[in-house]
């Protein structure tokens, strides 16, 4: 890419058409802290970038100046504030715009000033960069797939433009190749609650419960989709706690003695939202305790938390704390 | 094509697996150790990190390129680890830190990420908190409240959040800066805190947590600023504290240290965005009481605007803390300490400004 560009960099005062501009130095005052061992080719061009910031410069040799002040520090968001202005007095083709930011993404993509000119150039050129949007996030996901400014931006695009339709199939799909991303159960609920197409939260509810108990089941140990399914109840916790396929699946991972951990805080928390658990779960639970170790209590969700206390040992203090707090409840 | 039995790991199963070994080795190497090898290396090494963060204050690698735009964040990140190790600035660095954050002061207000930068609200949080760090009149004089005011209000959106800069993004971060901002400086008002509280609100997920803009992924960062947020305009009882604690302490992991998000990996700088979010939630124990019996919700109360969260932090504290501060002790210091000074993210990393600050305040947290 580029590479006689970066060997062949020609300083600006030595360019004919910058010979009109005096710049700018930087006023670091005579004693500065931090200060930083600029390169010759930095402090240049960041003195002339100055000199027509200074001047309200916006002209097609300003716009230039600014792709190379970004290309040296992509993290100054005062140089892409002027570059939005000068392409707005050009009225600039914005084209080049999502070529110029897929650029400076190949070098740094987690970075919050590209991704917001990116929205601003996608909000003015409106449904026509749908299409490509998807894409270009999808791009990057595909290398980082927790990637926060990718999926931020994407959930702008599906909001602002829309694209929603093939969004859960994706969701889908980066679940079957990392079960464990948890951006990908995250932009799941983002689309069951969001979308247009789907009806919502309640309407997607009971094939959305189904496909996160597949999910548990084969991963026990999976925090995502456990809190993934917490949240298809949230702000209702009558029916979370009166849907018996949970507290079965529950069961059947207490039963089989492997990663109980989110199967017992689970449980915990059903039997706290009113939850009467049968003959089958005390067993279950009961089994899972090394009697010499904790006292048997006569209250399962107490049983529960000391489970809690020695099969999760970094989290002592809350199981204690959870415990602490069941004594009040019953006062 | 064979058909394997054992299924292939994921991504996040090989990086978690491969970390926490890295980790695990460092821990099983230090408990083969005799006592006084192992009281050595769980030692902070004071006078290098000392050394380290004030080389950064006096001169910058040309590699510092790329962090021009944030020079108040290094000169914070600096001072406020020398301020967690009880170092004391001379006469003359405190001058030069004042007059070179005075020239990032923008003449209608803020600061800016440098020299002739435009105000951000991020790089003024920085600058604010350093030139409070350091005190005295000089240091706190050179801040121009009134202009500050203005600019805040600028800042401020329609949805009750607020901008990072002029046309820039909205997000809880930028909440934050802004009213901790107004808050220390005593310039909170109606019209700052306006809808600000409902904003931080729609950005509470599903998991608990809270995220930088509604709808994305709950982060520990953002749940830092989110809370304190709503700590500082009277509002915290609206969150949901119990399903914001369940998620908070699931982020410590069998690493010892904290992960931003679920199933991410341990960095040492969540010491500080998750573990300090504990040290705030133990000063709101009676309303996490109230909303385990009644539903969030519950009543709104007036701001305090007098009250700059100095009463808050001073609070007596009722309730333990609900994570487990040796463990990210041991992490901190075995993990994440560089014997010549800094810390760093997680082994393997490099050491740098913004990890040291975090993971010293992160190590502050969990001493208290």
């Amino acid at each position: 890419m580029d590479s006689d560009e970066e060997q062949e960099w020609v300083p600006l005062k030595n360019r004919p058409e910058w010979s009109d501009v005096v710049p700018v130095e930087q006023d670091d005052g005579p004693n500065p802290v931090v200060p930083i061992a600029y390169k010759e080719e930095f402090t240049e061009t960041m003195n002339y970038f100055r000199a027509l910031y200074r001047a309200d410069e916006r002209s097609p040799r300003a716009l230039q100046l600014t792709t190379e002040a970004i290309k040296l520090n992509s993290g100054n968001y005062t140089v892409w504030h002027f570059r939005r202005l000068i392409l707005k007095a050009l009225s600039a083709d914005l084209q080049n715009e999502l070529d110029f930011t897929e650029d400076i993404a190949r070098a740094n993509s987690k970075n919050y000033q590209l991704w917001h000119h990116r929205r601003w150039v996608a909000e003015i050129l409106g449904t026509n960069a749908t299409t490509q949007e998807l894409e270009f996030t999808k791009k990057i996901l595909s290398h980082d797939a927790k990637h926060y400014h990718a999926w931020s931006h994407r959930q702008w695009v599906l909001q602002e433009l829309g694209g929603w339709e093939d969004e859960l199939d994706y969701c889908h799909e980066l679940l079957e190749e990392d079960v464990f991303n948890n951006s990908a159960w995250n932009q799941r609920n983002f689309v069951i609650t969001r979308s247009p197409f789907l009806g919502g939260l309640k309407a997607m509810r009971e094939s959305e419960v189904s496909y996160t108990l597949k999910a548990i089941v084969a991963h026990p140990e999976n925090e995502s989709s456990w809190r993934y399914l917490r949240g298809l109840y949230k702000n209702d916790n009558q029916s979370w706690m009166k849907n018996t396929q949970i507290s079965s699946v529950c069961l059947k991972i207490l039963i089989a003695k492997t990663d109980c951990i989110f199967a017992l805080s689970t449980l915990l928390d059903l039997i706290c939202h009113g939850f009467q658990a049968s003959q089958e779960f005390r067993d279950a639970v009961d089994a899972l305790r090394n009697s010499d170790l904790e006292q048997a209590e006569s209250d399962l969700a107490k049983t529960i938390c000391s489970l809690l206390e020695t099969v999760d040992p970094i989290r002592v203090n809350y199981w204690k704390w959870r415990k602490s707090m069941l004594c009040q409840d019953a006062n | 094509m064979e058909a394997s039995e054992v299924p292939v790991a994921t991504v996040t199963q090989r990086s978690q697996k491969s970390v926490e070994s890295q980790v695990g080795r460092i821990y099983e190497g230090f408990a083969k150790l005799p006592p006084d090898a192992q009281f050595r290396m769980l030692e902070l090494k004071r006078e290098n990190h000392i050394d380290y963060l004030k080389g950064g204050l006096r001169q910058l690698p040309s590699s510092f390129c790329i962090l021009d735009a944030l020079r108040p964040w290094v000169c914070f990140w600096n001072l406020h680890s020398l301020a967690l190790l009880g170092e004391s600035f001379d006469a003359q660095l405190q001058n030069n830190i004042v007059d070179f954050l005075c020239r990032c002061q923008d003449p209608n207000g803020g600061y800016g990420g440098g020299p002739g930068q435009m105000p951000h609200l991020a790089t003024t949080y920085a600058a604010v908190c350093s030139l409070v760090t350091l005190g005295g009149h000089k240091a706190l004089s050179s801040i121009n409240r009134s202009e500050m005011c203005m600019f805040l209000r600028q800042m401020k959106h329609p949805s009750g959040g607020f901008r990072i800069h002029d046309g820039g993004e909205i997000d809880v971060r930028a909440c934050y800066a802004a009213i901790s901002v107004a808050s220390i400086l005593n310039i909170l008002d109606d019209e700052l805190v306006q809808n600000v509280g409902n904003y931080i609100l729609s950005c509470q997920t599903y998991e608990g947590g809270i995220s930088a803009e509604p709808g994305t992924e709950a982060h520990g960062g953002y749940t830092f600023c989110g809370v304190a947020t709503m700590i500082m305009i009277n509002q915290v009882n609206q969150l949901d504290l119990p399903r914001l604690i369940d998620w908070l302490v699931f982020q410590q992991g069998k690493e010892c240290g904290f992960k931003g998000r679920t199933n991410k990996l341990v960095d040492c700088c969540y010491s500080f965005w998750q573990g300090g979010t504990f040290a705030l939630l133990q000063r709101a124990c009676s309303t996490i009481d109230q909303q385990l019996v009644i539903p969030v919700g519950g009543n709104t109360f007036e701001v305090n605007f007098n009250d700059i969260g100095h009463n808050f932090v001073k609070r007596r504290v009722e309730m333990e803390p609900l994570f487990d501060g040796r463990a990210l002790q041991l992490y901190l210091l075995l993990c994440s300490q560089e014997e010549n000074g800094g810390l760093k993210d997680k082994p393997g990393k490099s050491r740098d400004f913004y990890h040291t600050c975090y993971a010293l305040s992160g190590l502050s947290v969990s001493l208290y």
